[in-house]
């Protein structure tokens, strides 16, 4: 149980020589990346929390403004690199608001097969490294070998594992085979199985769920205040998914549900998640075998695109327009405006803030981290806790510093 | 409010008409108003029109942007979790003292996002509770997201003081 405030307030003479101070990280196994913690204890209790953050800080934002639009993909990959497409998604979808783009319904639908596919990668680690920092190693393996599978369909894909870099202004990097179709299949056919050992595992062990329920609870109204979204949001009850409310790529074609909780502890973040994946797989199911024909970039005519091969070598049109986009005084002609668009991350809303000066160039290119806005909430959520638990509540928040950084 | 239209016509009636601007780009509605009301402004669309959630609050340095006539320009995005609208609110400061008022007492996630933008830019936020940079070192003395700090930095990196494990 928490304490009350009476009981953290100092003593008549500000005698705290019983409290101490934990330094946890930045090089610490549970943190899993580098951000540190100042915790003052009094005896196991977390009386006070000051989070300490800005070692990963690689000025990615202001990288955004020297890489021109196709170029800046590979940084937002780093982000999240736990879901690394799922920030290519978010990047693009911006830029191509920004340019007016439509895009092809196939790449609508493989895009939207990547994004589900991101939000498994990612709950998979983080239900699973939950489940590790609270000394249940095994169900962490099951998720790793399907977070794996899905690595193996990334290299299908764009030939990449870790950082697909898979999106292009207008579309994709290039188009699906027939191959890259099975696996999907064949990772949607073994998914549920893999589903229910991994949660088998854990929502019926005693252990576990003594960890996680009634720690780091978080109401709906501080949800709110706080700005979270995604699933910590959800799992206080805030029914708020911007693929229902901002509908976007092919969400409005498919059905699945918001899955919610109320309880806003940990073990609802880490039942919410849960749950997801499985709305998630519904997603990708729908989608695979729904995938539309035809082409996955805009028309060439459109100027957005990279031509491929055949046309830079076969056509005049082709020609001028792979040297129109790669001469570093040409690129794209944007208007000069600014727009924020955001897409429903695995954590939450990732958005992206440009400034366009007409350039191919951004001129501003902010990012808005789920990450820093629900690490901002840390200190509230473990005060009064133990600190055993600080590892509990952590991994049910899903802090990943590259992102957390920038 | 479920609209543009009435977040327009409470402002009109409060501040008047004169007090902002609007503009509009894809679906992204703005209101621009001065940096002197700007704390009003956002108090009064949080407390009577219900936006409820600060989604995001940056900031943009328009020192080499083509025509614009202010140095910075802090952004809020709104949102009210009830209808699902979104309002980004704007407004400029200059220099040589960027200053506004803190949304903190409206919105406690403010708390490090305002960090984050006195951090990169150095625009100062009053009443804030705990003003200190949070993704630079706090012996950093440049605000590395102006346009006029270079890219590769000026050399601060290679001028840290490095700590021995016996120093420390």
């Amino acid at each position: 149980m928490p304490l009350e405030a009476a009981e953290l307030a100092a003593t008549e003479d500000g005698e705290r020589e019983y409290q101490w101070t934990l330094n946890f990280g930045p090089q610490h196994p549970a943190t899993h990346t580098t951000l540190r913690l100042l915790l003052t204890l009094d005896g196991e209790t977390v009386i006070k929390a000051v989070p300490d953050i800005g070692f990963l800080h690689s000025g990615f934002e202001k990288l955004g403004e020297h890489l021109d639009y196709n170029q800046y993909v590979t940084i937002v990959d780093r982000m999240n690199y736990i879901s690394p497409v799922a920030n290519e998604i978010a990047w693009h979808h911006v830029v191509e608001r920004l340019l007016g783009i439509e895009l092809t319904p196939r790449c609508k639908y493989i895009r939207t097969i990547f994004a589900e596919l991101m939000r498994i990668h990612d709950h998979l680690l983080c239900n699973g490294a939950a489940a590790l920092d609270l000394g249940a190693f095994t169900a962490f393996l099951y998720a790793f070998y399907q977070r794996e599978l899905i690595y193996d369909i990334c290299e299908a894909a764009a030939g990449q594992r870790f950082h697909p870099s898979y999106t292009r202004v207008g579309g994709l990097m290039r188009d699906v085979d027939d191959n890259w179709i099975a696996m999907v299949r064949s990772f949607v056919k073994g998914f549920p199985k893999a589903h229910a050992d991994f949660s088998r595992l854990l929502i019926r062990n005693r252990i576990f769920i003594d960890r996680l329920r009634g720690i780091g609870v978080l109401s709906k109204e501080d949800a709110i205040d706080t700005s979270c979204t995604g699933p910590v949001a959800r799992a206080s009850g805030v029914v708020r998914d911007l693929r229902k409310d901002e509908p976007y790529l092919a969400y409005p074609h498919l059905d699945f549900k918001v899955v919610c909780a109320t309880a806003g502890d940990c073990y609802a973040r880490f039942l919410v998640r849960m749950d997801e994946m499985l709305e998630s797989l519904k997603i990708v199911h729908q989608c695979i075998e729904n995938l539309p024909s035809g082409p996955v970039n805009v028309d060439l005519e459109s100027k957005m695109i990279v031509p491929d091969q055949t046309a830079v070598y076969r056509s005049i049109e082709g020609l001028i327009q792979h040297f129109e986009l790669f001469m570093t005084n040409r690129k794209w002609q944007t208007p000069m405006d600014e727009v924020y668009g955001a897409i429903e991350s695995p954590n939450g809303e990732l958005g992206f803030y440009v400034v366009a000066d007409g350039s191919g160039v951004a001129y501003r290119a902010r990012t808005r981290p789920p990450s820093f806005i629900h690490f901002a909430i840390f200190p509230q959520l473990i005060v009064g806790h133990q600190l055993s638990d600080v590892v509990a509540v952590l991994g049910s928040l899903n802090i990943i510093a590259a992102e957390l950084d920038r | 409010m479920t609209s543009h239209d009435a977040v327009v016509e409470l402002l009109q009636q409060r501040f008047g008409s004169d007090a902002f601007a609007t503009s509009q780009f894809q679906d992204n509605f703005r209101v621009i108003v001065d940096a002197g009301q700007a704390f009003a402004v956002l108090e009064c669309l949080k407390r009577d029109a219900g936006f409820d959630m600060l989604a995001e609050l940056t900031a943009t340095d328009y020192l080499h942007y083509p025509e614009a006539k202010d140095r910075y320009g802090v952004v809020y995005i709104l949102i009210n979790t009830a209808t699902g609208l979104r309002l980004v609110v704007k407004t400029f400061v200059n220099d040589p003292e960027p200053r506004l008022q803190t949304v903190y007492p409206l919105w406690k996630a403010a708390d490090w996002m305002e960090r984050e933008v006195y951090d990169m830019y150095g625009v100062v936020f009053d009443g804030h509770p705990d003003l200190r940079r949070i993704l630079m070192p706090e012996e950093f003395t440049a605000f590395p997201l102006r346009k006029d700090y270079p890219m590769r930095g000026r050399g601060e990196r290679h001028n840290f003081p490095v700590i021995t494990r016996a120093e420390g």
